[in-house]
């Protein structure tokens, strides 16, 4: 083991876990709890570190346990685990006509690659995703962001298959338009 | 034949699972005909690059 890992050494990643933890949890408090216990979990376990993976990717592993734990501690919390105030399939119905077509077809996108480089960018991809309704966001980040399988998410949050895959065609869909109002300037 | 709606959320779908050669075939009949879609497939393959890419832009 090279560098030692200290409370100094972590605290220049804290920052970045919060915004990461925030990303999933939606909740400013729940986040820092969850990095707190990150950090601390890193300090006990030290000697598991190895140095071959960077430190941040080894904290972000722990993190991303210890998001989980919330979650599932969430859900048994009923009065936490409120519906959404939206009903979610409405989106799905307003980009289509009764036939099945697009009400208004995509336009193309003017280089997305380039704006990949753009740090606006990024913050309008970061507002899309809190503007989802908060079930779907959740699966969502669950697939995406931590990289998790559908069956571990379903598993995770106790639905069926099928419902995640509804769940994350709607996070898409939503993506999409909110990236297409709002960056790419397909506003009609 | 496949709808743009149905279109979609195979698209979506083939993310997630193996998709059968006769799904496969319908999309592509249906992406032949349909430039919304041909958009929409580019886009989805965009968001899905992008999300992936957010964890190194926080």
């Amino acid at each position: 083991m090279s560098a030692a890992i200290n409370l100094d050494v972590l605290n220049e990643h804290r920052s970045y876990l919060v915004r990461y933890a925030i990303l999933q949890l939606r909740d400013p408090h729940l986040a820092e709890d969850a990095v707190q216990e990150t950090l601390v979990a890193a300090i006990e376990s030290k000697s598991k570190f190895s140095a071959q993976s960077s430190l941040r990717t080894w904290l972000v592993g722990i993190l991303k346990h210890k998001i989980l734990d919330v979650l599932r501690k969430r859900s048994r919390e009923p009065q936490l685990n409120v519906p959404d105030g939206e009903d979610e399939s409405e989106l799905v119905d307003a980009l289509f006509k009764e036939n099945g077509h697009w009400a208004d077809p995509p336009q193309t996108w003017a280089d997305p690659e380039q704006s990949m480089e753009n740090t606006h960018f990024w913050e309008i991809f970061e507002q899309c995703n809190q503007h989802m309704p908060i079930n779907t966001a959740r699966v969502f980040m669950m697939r995406e962001f931590m990289d998790m399988t559908t069956e571990e998410i379903c598993q995770e949050l106790a639905i069926s298959t099928t419902n995640c895959w509804v769940l994350l065609h709607r996070a898409r869909l939503s993506l999409r338009e909110c990236l297409d109002l709002k960056w790419f300037g397909n506003a009609r | 034949m496949l709808d743009c709606k149905q279109n979609t959320e195979l698209l979506s779908q083939s993310l997630e699972r193996p998709i059968t050669l006769r799904e496969r075939m319908a999309m592509r009949m249906h992406l032949m005909m349909c430039r919304g879609c041909r958009n929409f497939e580019k886009q989805l393959a965009f968001i899905h690059k992008a999300a992936r890419e957010l964890p190194r832009k926080l």
